[in-house]
């Protein structure tokens, strides 16, 4: 997809005047927080588990050299295969291949963020090959020409009308005067229409949620059961996964999947996880002939030994997105590209470039929610601080921002000169206020009054009342 | 694509400022996975008799719309599904799991019952399988794949029965690791099963049997009837 990520500000201002969106962003604002509060409530270990999942991401991390290699021997000895691909162009055309392979005509999908993050469906498509989405909310947004404006719940920005509508321009085999009012209704539907799909795919492409290098398995957590209908049914199956899924065991992955649904959507585990290990084995009646992890980098070993490395122990739970007050307010497709919110401020620039998305950091009132709340405990305010640093030093700031900024610097270094000032600047502010209680307009900050009242100071600064008061206490 | 590798791994291995692991180091770090190490176990499933656990597993599982039906023994088990799907106004044709310890269930005193042993095809309305184990920890059913026990029959029909023993209801996971470990090598497929096929994604208003089953049904064989 072509990202819009640049046009961060202009995208935010578009959605806080739709209405649509902003009644379905209102219904999801409170949702997965209070089910996630419910459910960590009722596990007095998660704080300790949180601890545990760091450590056991910051020791795959620092060996991931290892547990990749490890890994993919554990695949290749049960008749897998692992390709390793720098980049998405790797990425798209190895997947490519496979499906010619066996002439395939019709590839269904799980949901992974890596095949948004390369773009594959356009890919495929490009190349005469139908990609089916089969998540619910990933089918609606595939039908409706959409990106997904969250990671675990792409259509979460739409109405059920909305959905109906695309359901009606879609399946126009079915009466056209059926019933599609309610949520129930629209979830037959799709399953009935995209079973025949399953039954009917040449390859089966998932994400994948964890690859442990002990047994060479790949582990995806879904909902539906359609991540499974994908890889069961089809000759193949190929899982996409960004080389960061590593863990070393089973018992590894279970401690973090103790926090990830109920990091995600406060249940407390999700309906299916599954664990799969090579193709299917002598003797059984179902399962892919072929097994490939399409294991891909993208940027992401750079970010190792750097201070945006804690990043990789994310675990995609969203979390973070569904705590973000700036998410709640604009939605997903704000953001411009495949991943919304904190952890999305913080990826975006590493995986598209600075030029594109080096703003996306400055989209944070630094509230600290979302490190709060992180399974993993990654500092996301901390890192969104370091590439507004890279920002700045890039010089790709607005310039009137990095010349405010350094005659602020220049007072503040100099602390005297700057209380002095200040006292002067809230005196003038206090008597041209006075009696008004706030300025609607500033000359020289017109484009901080335009969205916000300045408050007219009292006259004294905290500083000096401060002094004051030591100044009275000490006698 | 053998120099992408060389370059993912040559590159991580610079970001680390290091070589490849030295043999000592390597060899502990494989030590490590040849004998997995438990973690932090939630004490909510290990403090408990082996009663209590059992009953923690079926209070986790109907929290998420499972149902469980608890019976004495396997010569019950016909009859407990001959009834579940009157209720649920089922067919009464089942395909199951080709799996010795199904065929122990003497299914003949239900001639109304329609058996076929084998994969799930589409149309199948309702499968019987039975469970590798189950974790009480979260209410989940630990189903693995094999010549005896094809996945199909976990995904393609709208019902899915799991006759499941009371001396299978393990704590945690990490137990139902341990045993597979013991049994054997890793299967094709190991499924956590926690409830009925499910979803959110329409104005996060959860509807049962997005893609998988719309029912799942547990016949405890635990020696008591419930």
């Amino acid at each position: 997809m072509d990202a819009t990520s640049h046009a961060f500000k202009s995208n935010a201002r578009e959605a806080l005047a739709n209405p649509t969106l902003q009644t379905a962003l209102g219904m999801a604002k409170t949702g997965f927080p209070l089910k996630r509060l419910a459910a960590i409530e009722r596990l007095p270990e998660f704080e300790a588990l949180r601890e545990e999942g760091k450590r056991i991401k910051n020791h795959t991390l620092a060996h991931l050299d290892f547990y990749l290699e490890e890994f993919e021997r554990n695949v290749v000895e049960l008749g897998g295969q692992v390709h390793w691909c720098r980049t998405p162009h790797e990425a798209r055309e190895t997947i490519l291949a496979i499906c010619r392979s066996v002439d395939a005509k019709t590839v269904t999908k799980g949901k992974s963020m890596i095949a948004e993050e390369i773009a594959l469906n356009d890919f495929l498509e490009a190349n005469a090959i139908a990609p089916i989405e089969t998540d619910l909310g990933e089918y609606i947004i595939q039908l409706r020409h959409e990106p997904p404006s969250h990671i675990i719940a792409p259509a979460i920005h739409l109405l059920k009308e909305q959905v109906a509508d695309a359901f009606r321009a879609a399946h126009t085999d079915l009466d056209p005067a059926r019933n599609l009012e309610e949520p129930r209704t629209l979830t037959d539907e799709a399953r009935q229409i995209l079973r025949p799909k399953f039954l009917a795919a040449d390859v089966g492409i998932t994400g994948a949620n964890f690859l442990i290098a002990e047994t060479g398995s790949s582990i995806i957590v879904t909902n539906e059961g359609n991540g499974d209908l994908t890889q069961i049914l089809p000759k193949i199956h190929i899982a996409l996964a960004s080389l960061e899924k590593v863990v070393p065991t089973l018992e590894d992955a279970a401690t973090i999947l103790r926090l990830l649904a109920r990091s995600a959507t406060g249940q407390e585990f999700s309906t299916y996880t599954t664990v799969s290990t090579g193709p299917r084995r002598p003797g059984d009646l179902d399962g892919p002939q072929q097994f490939h992890v399409v294991l891909l980098d993208n940027g992401r070993s750079a970010m190792l030994g750097t201070e945006f490395q804690d990043m990789l122990r994310c675990i995609r739970c969203s979390a973070c997105i569904n705590h973000c007050p700036v998410y709640a307010a604009v939605g997903g497709h704000a953001y411009g590209w495949v991943y919304p919110g904190p952890m999305g401020s913080v990826l975006t620039p590493q995986l598209i470039g600075m030029e594109e998305a080096g703003n996306l950091p400055n989209a944070s009132t630094f509230c600290g929610r979302c490190e709060s709340v992180c399974p993993m405990k990654i500092p996301l305010p901390k890192m969104m601080r370091h590439w507004r640093e890279r920002e700045y030093e890039a010089k790709l700031s607005p310039a009137t921002y990095r010349q405010g900024l350094a005659l602020w610097a220049f007072f503040v270094q100099r602390p005297e000169l700057y209380h002095r000032l200040a006292e002067i600047g809230m005196r003038v502010l206090g008597f041209f206020g006075r009696g008004r209680g706030r300025f609607r307009a500033l000359p020289l900050a017109g484009g901080w009054t335009a969205v916000r009242d300045m408050p007219v100071p009292q006259g004294r600064s905290f500083h000096s009342l401060w002094a004051e008061r030591q100044r009275k206490a000490a006698r | 694509m053998s120099d992408g590798r060389n370059d993912i791994l040559g590159g991580i291995r610079k970001a680390l400022k290091r070589g490849p692991l030295d043999p000592a180091a390597a060899h502990a770090l494989r030590a490590r996975l040849g004998d997995p190490q438990r973690n932090l176990l939630p004490a909510r499933a290990t403090v408990l008799d082996d009663a209590g656990r059992i009953d923690l597993f079926v209070a986790m599982a109907e929290e998420v719309q499972t149902t469980v039906d608890r019976v004495a023994g396997l010569a019950d088990v016909p009859a407990a599904v001959a009834t579940y799907l009157a209720s649920e106004n089922l067919p009464a044709e089942l395909v199951i799991a080709p799996d010795p310890a199904l065929d122990a269930i003497p299914w003949g005193e239900r001639p109304l019952l329609r058996l076929r042993r084998g994969k799930a095809a589409p149309g199948d309305h309702v499968s019987v399988t039975p469970a590798f184990a189950a974790i009480a920890e979260t209410g989940t059913l630990m189903l693995t794949s094999g010549p005896e026990t094809p996945t199909t029959l976990n995904f393609l029909p709208d019902t899915h029965i799991v006759v499941l023993r009371a001396d299978q209801v393990l704590p945690h996971y990490e137990e139902g690791w341990s045993r597979l470990r013991a049994r054997g090598p890793m299967p094709r497929t190991v499924n956590f099963i926690t409830g009925p096929s499910r979803t959110g994604d329409i104005e996060q208003r959860i509807q049962l049997g997005a893609h998988g089953p719309r029912r799942l049904h547990i016949v405890l064989v635990d020696g008591k009837t419930g």
